[in-house]
């Protein structure tokens, strides 16, 4: 075993993971889910909004990390849209924006295409700065955020008449890769905002740093694709009920069966090296 | 000798990759030619013809406006089609024009997956493929980077308060303000200071912005890591050991949960208290304090393989549906899925 060559080990991953995406491409079935305190706290979170609440939405992430986090954007914005929310989208990290739109274009303009720029959305782009700029729109959200992504200023735009800072939105979600991300937000708006309800999309290294911000400092959060999956699977449930669910919103679920033949693998490797470990020593205990 | 044995094994390892490389390239062309093919990039070119007004405070703003109207610019934006789509629109009118492949694109696409297979390689082991997608990723972050800097940081920040004028005729029209703001020559000045750094004689000036930098992040995080990692962590384990539920009934997983997280807390304390010798009680709490932290270094350990193995997932999603073709979980090339979609076809 100590001789084998890891390469082998690589090879079995990639069968552990390419395989089950295979056998989901060909019989588009998804194991089901049945949602973590945490995730349930996310959507309840959602659900309990009055129709037309505006809700700062944090994309704090790049390409690097969508495999984890888009997910988790798409299936926000879908419940944000269901229930007549309107989403104030800022980013604090540079390629945030982009993803944003996409996110836009995917969920809204498709699916949702009555809801009106500026009026029942928005993009307000990037700042740079990281804390400072949480720290900044914990005051006056206008300072760092002048302008919409188009070049349009705030003042105009009907969605943000009467917000001057951060807590002035009943709720805000940030979907995070790292720094600046779910541990910034809780550190500089959730703490200084008593009042203020806080959700966080996190990446699965993200997760045991920010894990201990729940449920005081967090009311809900999506750890990793797991997190991802359940919610998703709460808002298809609430949203399309009985019917077919569209397939880019089961993008979470999908990357669930190569979770469970990759860790299965992973365990057995565990098992079984530590078995040889042991067997080893005892040889070599017993030997003369 | 080692020398001599890696001398030996370079020719053997070049042949090696060479041939790994040549068969991925066949079965790459076979599936080509299989079939549908694989690996193209529709687009569809929307026009727009936009027109520019000011407005009585002098800012300007662009809306689309309809064909033939004077002084109108016109903008083409390629929008991404699906494979179904090029379909259908080549079913209703064999030929058209409108949804076509994008080469560049397409290669773009192509390049995607080579650089993808090259950071793959590297498990096998250290090649050239891999050393120069190496190379290309961290020469285009850097670059990224740069620019990302200078237009969202430099020019809006420090150029657009210290010549509003020249930013607002050259970049940012819509510019608001327009006065010399004297402040921006603080960071203008201590951002010169730190490139001082560079130059042997100005290392110490260099020591100035940064420790003007570290004094400021210091009191920034001082404050807010008293209040949400001290205060409130302290406060998150003020929990009663006897939970009720809230119908007055006892609670026996909540009090359980709340034990544990005490026991915890209070056990992984005692590890770190290092003035006290490890030995009775507080050496017992200790241990059981390593054991918690193991634990939470397993779920930590647990969080990141599921993290990385959703990357590797999207990775192969990209391989499998976007180049390879081989799987079509979205319905984007099957024609049932196209027909709910011909309003995007003209």
């Amino acid at each position: 075993m100590s001789g084998l060559d890891r390469r082998w080990i690589y090879l079995a991953m990639m069968l552990a993971v390419a395989l089950p995406i295979l056998w989901n491409g060909v019989t588009g079935k998804t194991f089901p889910e049945s949602p973590t305190p945490p995730s349930q706290a996310c959507f309840d979170a959602i659900e309990a909004l009055p129709e037309g609440s505006r809700v700062l939405v944090s994309f704090d992430y790049d390409p690097a990390s969508e495999g984890e986090l888009a997910p988790m954007a798409t299936s926000f914005m879908r419940h944000l849209m269901h229930k007549r929310l309107k989403p104030v989208v800022i980013a604090l990290w540079p390629l945030g924006p982009t993803k944003a739109e996409e996110t836009i274009a995917s969920v809204i303009k498709t699916d949702f295409p009555d809801r009106v720029n500026g009026k029942d959305f928005v993009n307000l782009g990037f700042q740079t700065g990281n804390e400072g700029v949480l720290k900044v729109i914990g005051t006056d959200f206008r300072k760092q955020f002048p302008v919409d992504r188009s070049g349009t200023p705030v003042d105009r735009l009907p969605i943000m008449e009467g917000i001057t800072k951060a807590g002035d939105f009943p709720l805000v979600i940030t979907i995070s890769a790292g720094y600046p991300g779910g541990k910034e937000w809780v550190q500089y708006v959730s703490s200084s905002n008593p009042g203020l309800v806080l959700l966080a999309g996190v990446t699965g290294v993200q997760a045991s740093q920010v894990y201990s911000y729940y449920p005081g400092q967090l009311r809900g959060m999506l750890a990793a694709i797991k997190g991802a999956a359940e919610y998703e699977a709460l808002v298809s449930a609430a949203i399309d009920g009985d019917r077919v669910t569209a397939p880019k919103y089961t993008e979470a679920r999908r990357r669930m069966a190569p979770q469970l033949f990759g860790h299965l693998l992973l365990i057995a490797l565990i098992v079984l090296g530590n078995a040889m470990y042991f067997a080893q020593k005892r040889c070599k205990a017993v030997a003369p | 000798m080692s020398d001599a044995i890696t001398d030996q094994a370079a020719p053997a390892q070049g042949r090696w990759w060479i041939g790994l490389f040549l068969v991925i390239a066949v079965l790459v062309a076979i599936r080509a030619g299989m079939g549908e093919g694989m690996g193209r990039v529709y687009v569809q070119t929307e026009t727009t013809r936009y027109a520019s007004t000011t407005n009585e405070q002098g800012r300007v703003a662009w809306s689309a406006v309809a064909d033939g109207t004077a002084g109108a610019v016109t903008i083409e934006r390629d929008l991404f089609r699906t494979a179904g789509q090029f379909r259908a629109a080549e079913s209703a009118a064999p030929g058209q024009q409108a949804i076509r492949v994008s080469w560049d694109r397409t290669i773009g696409l192509w390049l995607a997956a080579f650089f993808t297979l090259a950071v793959f390689s590297f498990l096998a082991g250290d090649n050239p493929a891999y050393k120069l997608t190496e190379s290309i990723v961290i020469g285009v972050s850097a670059g990224y980077w740069m620019v990302v800097a200078f237009w969202e940081t430099l020019v809006p920040k420090l150029l657009a308060n210290l010549a509003p004028d020249m930013v607002k005729a050259w970049c940012m029209p819509n510019l608001e303000g327009g006065a010399f703001n004297p402040i921006a020559l603080i960071p203008l000045g201590l951002g010169i200071m730190l490139l001082s750094q560079l130059t042997p004689l100005g290392r110490h000036v260099g020591r100035w912005p940064l420790a003007f930098v570290i004094g400021t992040f210091a009191g920034l995080k001082m404050v807010s890591h008293v209040e949400s990692d001290i205060i409130e962590q302290v406060r998150a384990t003020m929990l009663p050991l006897v939970a009720f539920e809230d119908d007055g009934s006892f609670a026996a997983w909540a009090s359980i949960r709340n034990v544990l997280i005490i026991v915890g807390v209070l056990c992984t304390l005692a590890y770190f208290v290092f003035s006290v010798e490890h030995k009775g009680a507080v050496g017992r709490a200790a241990r059981v304090g390593v054991w918690f932290l193991m634990i939470t270094f397993g779920s930590a350990f647990g969080f990141t393989v599921m993290g990385r193995i959703a990357l590797l997932a999207a990775r192969f999603e990209f391989l499998f549906i976007d180049w390879l073709w081989l799987i079509d979980p979205k319905g984007e090339r099957a024609m049932a899925v196209v027909a709910a979609a011909t309003q995007l076809v003209p």
